[in-house]
């Protein structure tokens, strides 16, 4: 009897390996020198839909260029990094050594960025984060190559302890997963929150089910509930504070929680709910409006504050390409030119602080029904003006 | 299985030998290395180490027949053995690496004195339960990164020499791992000690019938292959330089299975080809599509479903329908 | 405590429980009839939530998405059990794990790539949206009344059918003593299709009950699945009644833990401890629940054979 077709194909599949191990090996055809972008995402698992929002401004932005960057031919080389920091090492590796990017962007998770920008940054390669924004790489552990196109996490928490502190709400409980982007969420927003908060809930990553925690909010009955539920947890939670009939009585106040990944599916449960950002699709800037049309034209549906800060990150790296002739070879030069932030946000205002974290306003944005039936978030107040990081002072760099 | 492994064919079967396959992986190391790659190497230190781990799953699922689903944990437990002591200024390799294969060993010894009370999908199920227990304390370790986990300070040293400072010095170092790993398991399941195992394995009436418990001998089957794990989560933290919970994920356990059952159980070489055939396939389909885990689905469900099986008798069954 | 407070999270740990026993009794019926490990049981619990939202919504009525769903989630189980599951029947466990693990891939991605990755809408039938006040100070939500009465249901049916009806007996049998069930020349490929099919309708009632509370993803039935087979274990393979006792067990424990540890562990160990102590001890809860059952009980609450 010959062979069964599983030993057939293990022995292929080894074959296989070798074969790729030299494909890779063999030296990149170096044509016209285009500029190389790998593209880190979460596109894969539950949290898919942020990582998806993220690529495609991105790439919305490159097609708008012409598929140029700085007038130069461009490769975005997408690869998905499963949310798993190990994964996303060898990949971004790969990124590094076969593909020979010039820059790697992306990144919605912060144990994503954090185990990438070892190797990345010691590597020398420019890091451009379209999300993430972990404490650490804003302070001591900040690089000259390291710049953030989004935000530092604290800030949109912060942004929602200081609107219960202007609303004069007296008694606060807090929600959020117990990890660790749950905890800085909660410190952030009492960073800036002086009232009492009545307790700290932590819940399971990934929790399906609130009963339990809202029952509780029901019998304690604060001023005002904050949160910080990204992605399905936060769908979950949406629709059962809905449910519970606490939505109309107890101001929910968010971060990373209402969007327009999620709105989709929350749709009038969400409706009311307050978040906490530094865009929002109705925020009145010419470049925001071209690029809301755009996106909606382009993929049927309304962008998030990821999509936008993936548009961002491609239009700073178009500005500073402009800005060096199409060059990341003297990477002093490129590092100038991104620090100047050669481009217009979407956001308006937009300039880099010293730990390569922007500085820029920040709003509490509302989830609303739009008249042509679509659900978005819209801009309510303004909460913080140009403002910067709490860690800057640590970083070294001037 | 049986039918299978007789029809395990005469062609293919002197890969499966230790020598064979780590001569390959020798090999391929020394193509990349030639042709100056930089990437082919992290690559092959990956195979390799995942490889370590589902060898060792390989010698408790087909040898004792434990089928564990939490085996990811004394994986991780190696990971975290690197980073703990790296925190308290530990790299020396003489310390790390049987650190990590006590602390393993330890674990899954501790838990297999329940575990081994029950058999079957209930032993599937507990070993699940203690690696998931494992995953949420690693989570709540706010010390060590919390759920987003925490780069370790430095690869290992010896004696402060720092001998793996590329990738290519991790995957030599893992593929003599490797290939140690094999010659010694394929040595155990050949003496009394493996006998033991797989007649418990086949019939355990029999041996209580002869007055025989096979109890010590599955614990230290679980010690050994926990132990291993570990050493290969030692590795991998090394490889990574960042160590996080999400090692310890069920899905993680899932993936070493498949690994296991893919290359088949037979023998020990069969976790190894199982190992490179699914990093072949994300390292190929991942390129292509963001939906590359639905080309490797219907991989794992041809394979299983033509495997052995009478074709004929196949569609017969379909047509049936 | 207030004895609203802790009636009501009485009711959400029973009702966590029911949801959990609509997807653990298809499981537990497969497992025990055919000795069969089915993985792809979570799908089945998405594909009801997807079929009832997509029907629902086209139709804009949730009776008619719900019933037609229900139906479509019936004949996708004979569709898989035809092109997958009847080829593995009486193939070793690993391979039966390895293959569903397989099917999870194709079908999770096959359904992201037809509806995308975001969570699709799926709200709260209009008529049964709101709260009703149960006594002086507690409301409750309607729909989760309505799991609750629907999963009691679901499992007196299932008694009765199990214990009253000829094809009860068969499965009964079929599950300690299959050899004997064929002899009598019972058709037990037949009776397997049939049980399959039923048990993916089970677990698409599950999805489509969850559907209103829960973000309705692609993913959505990993976790669930890993609970329910929590369930299964602890309550007994192949046990219908092991399955509801379990389901019940782990619901109450897993919401009573929720709610009043971290409190518990304030009082007794302070609470800067009792901060990180408090939520990673309430998610090992249940499966320290199984652990100790097994160890005390290795075939589970209810079960007759080991495996």
């Amino acid at each position: 009897m010959p062979a069964s077709p599983t030993r057939r194909l293990v022995a292929l599949a080894l074959a296989s390996t070798a074969l790729a191990a030299t494909a890779l090996a063999a030296p990149a055809a170096a044509l016209a020198d285009p500029v190389k972008v790998g593209f880190v995402s979460t596109l894969s698992g539950p949290p898919a839909a942020l990582g998806v929002h993220m690529r495609d401004g991105f790439l919305l932005a490159v097609k708008e260029l012409g598929g140029k960057l700085g007038g130069q031919p461009t490769e975005v080389i997408v690869v998905d990094d499963e949310l798993k920091p190990d994964v996303a090492v060898s990949k971004v590796k790969a990124l590094m050594e076969r593909d020979k990017v010039d820059i790697v962007a992306g990144t919605v998770f912060s144990n994503v960025l954090m185990a990438i920008q070892k190797p990345v940054l010691a590597n020398e390669t420019f890091l451009i984060s379209a999300n993430a924004g972990p404490s650490p790489l804003a302070g001591k552990g900040c690089s000259p190559f390291f710049f953030s196109a989004s935000y530092q996490n604290d800030q949109v928490h912060s942004v929602m302890g200081q609107y219960a502190q202007d609303k004069g709400f007296k008694r606060v409980i807090l929600i959020t997963p117990n990890y660790q982007a749950g905890k800085d969420a909660m410190a952030g927003f009492k960073r800036n929150f002086k009232g009492e908060v009545v307790e700290e809930i932590f819940t399971q990553l990934g929790q399906l089910d609130f009963s339990a925690e809202l029952a509780k909010i029901q019998a304690a009955k604060p001023d005002a509930i904050f949160t910080f539920m990204p992605g399905g947890m936060g769908v979950n939670l949406v629709k059962q504070y809905q449910q519970a009939g606490l939505a109309g009585q107890i101001p929910f106040l968010s971060s990373f929680t209402i969007d327009e990944t999620t709105l989709p599916a929350t749709q009038d449960a969400a409706v009311g709910l307050l978040s906490g950002a530094e865009w929002a699709p109705n925020l009145d800037t010419p470049q925001n409006k071209a690029f809301v049309a755009a996106y909606e034209k382009e993929y049927g549906i309304v962008p998030s504050l990821y999509a936008a800060q993936g548009y961002d990150a491609a239009m700073l790296i178009d500005g500073a390409l402009k800005a060096t002739g199409g060059k990341v070879s003297d990477k002093e030069a490129f590092r100038k030119a991104l620090a100047s932030a050669p481009f217009k946000s979407v956001r308006g205002d937009f300039s880099f602080n010293t730990n390569g974290f922007p500085i820029q306003d920040f709003y509490v944005v509302k989830a609303v029904k739009r008249p042509d039936g679509r659900y978005a978030t819209e801009i309510q107040s303004k909460v913080f003006d140009n403002a910067a990081d709490a860690y800057v002072a640590e970083c070294p760099l001037k | 299985m049986s039918a299978r492994a007789a029809g395990g064919g005469a062609g293919f079967a002197f890969l499966f030998r230790p020598a064979v396959l780590i001569a390959l992986f020798a090999l391929a190391l020394a193509v990349a290395v030639w042709s100056g790659s930089g990437y082919a190497p992290t690559i092959i230190a990956r195979t390799a180490i995942l490889a370590l781990a589902a060898v060792s799953l390989s010698f408790l699922i087909g040898q004792a027949g434990l089928v564990s689903f939490g085996h990811a944990a004394p994986l991780g437990i190696g990971a975290y053995a690197v980073l703990i002591a790296g925190e308290y200024g530990v790299t020396n390799a003489l310390v790390l690496f049987p650190l990590g294969f006590a602390a393993a060993a330890l674990w899954s010894a501790a838990t297999g004195v329940i575990a081994l009370r029950t058999r079957g999908v209930y032993f599937i199920m507990i070993t699940l339960a203690f690696a998931q227990m494992l995953f949420y304390v690693a989570g709540s370790l706010s010390a060590f990164g919390g759920d987003d986990g925490l780069g370790i300070a430095a690869r290992a040293t010896f004696f402060g020499q720092r001998f793996l400072r590329t990738d290519t010095d991790l995957a030599v170092f893992a593929i003599a791992a490797l290939g140690v790993t094999l010659l010694v398991l394929e040595r155990l399941s050949a003496a009394p000690f493996g006998l033991m195992l797989r007649t418990g394995r086949a019939n355990e009436e029999k041996l209580a019938s002869l007055g025989l418990d096979p109890f010590v001998h599955r614990l230290v089957a679980l010690a050994a292959a926990g132990g291993i794990a570990g050493i290969a989560g030692v590795l991998l933290a090394n490889q990574v330089e960042y160590v996080s919970p999400a090692t310890m994920n069920w899905h993680v356990s899932g993936e070493l299975i498949v690994m296991v059952v893919l290359g088949g159980t037979k023998r020990l070489g069969g976790a190894v080809l199982g190992a490179v055939a699914v990093m072949v396939i994300d390292e190929t389909l991942g390129h292509f599509t963001e939906f590359w885990k639905f080309g490797l689905g219907l991989v794992i469900l041809g394979a299983v479903l033509l495997r052995g099986a009478d074709l004929t008798q196949l569609i017969r069954g379909t047509a049936h329908g | 405590m207030t004895a609203a407070l802790f009636f009501s999270q009485l009711l959400n740990g029973l009702q966590l429980g029911v949801i959990l026993f609509l997807v653990a009794a298809g499981l537990t019926l497969v497992f025990g009839v055919m000795d069969f490990i089915n993985l792809a049981h979570g799908v089945q619990y998405m594909l009801g939530a997807y079929l009832v939202a997509v029907l629902s919504a086209w139709s804009g009525s949730f009776a008619f998405g719900l019933a037609a769903g229900l139906l479509a989630a019936l004949a996708l189980g004979f569709v898989m059990e035809v092109l997958v599951f009847r080829h593995l029947t009486r193939r070793d466990h690993l391979e039966q794990v390895l293959a569903t693990f397989g099917l999870i891939l194709v079908v999770t991605e096959g359904v992201r790539m037809i509806f995308g990755s975001a969570p699709l809408p799926f709200p709260v039938p209009a008529a049964l949206n709101g709260t009703v006040t149960l006594f002086e100070g507690l409301n409750y939500p309607v729909w989760r009344l309505v799991i609750l009465a629907v999963g009691v249901a679901v499992a007196v049916l299932l008694w009765v059918l199990v214990n009253r009806t000829r094809a009860g007996m068969l499965v009964r049998a079929g599950s300690t003593h299959p050899q004997t069930v064929a002899a009598l020349g019972v058709d037990v490929d037949r009776l397997f299709l049939f049980v399959f099919a039923f048990g993916a309708m089970l677990a698409g009632l599950a999805g489509a009950m969850a559907g209103p509370l829960v973000s309705v993803e692609p993913t959505m039935g990993d976790k669930v699945l890993i609970l329910a087979f929590v369930v299964v274990v602890i309550g007994g393979i192949g046990s219908i009644k092991g399955a509801f006792v379990a389901a019940i067990l782990v619901g109450l424990v897993d919401t009573v833990g929720r709610a009043f540890l971290p409190d518990l562990l304030r009082t007794l160990v302070g609470k800067s401890a009792a901060a990180t102590a408090g939520p990673t001890l309430s998610s090992m809860l249940i499966y320290l629940l199984m652990a100790l059952v097994l160890s005390f009980r290795p075939s589970g609450l209810f079960g007759g054979r080991p495996s």
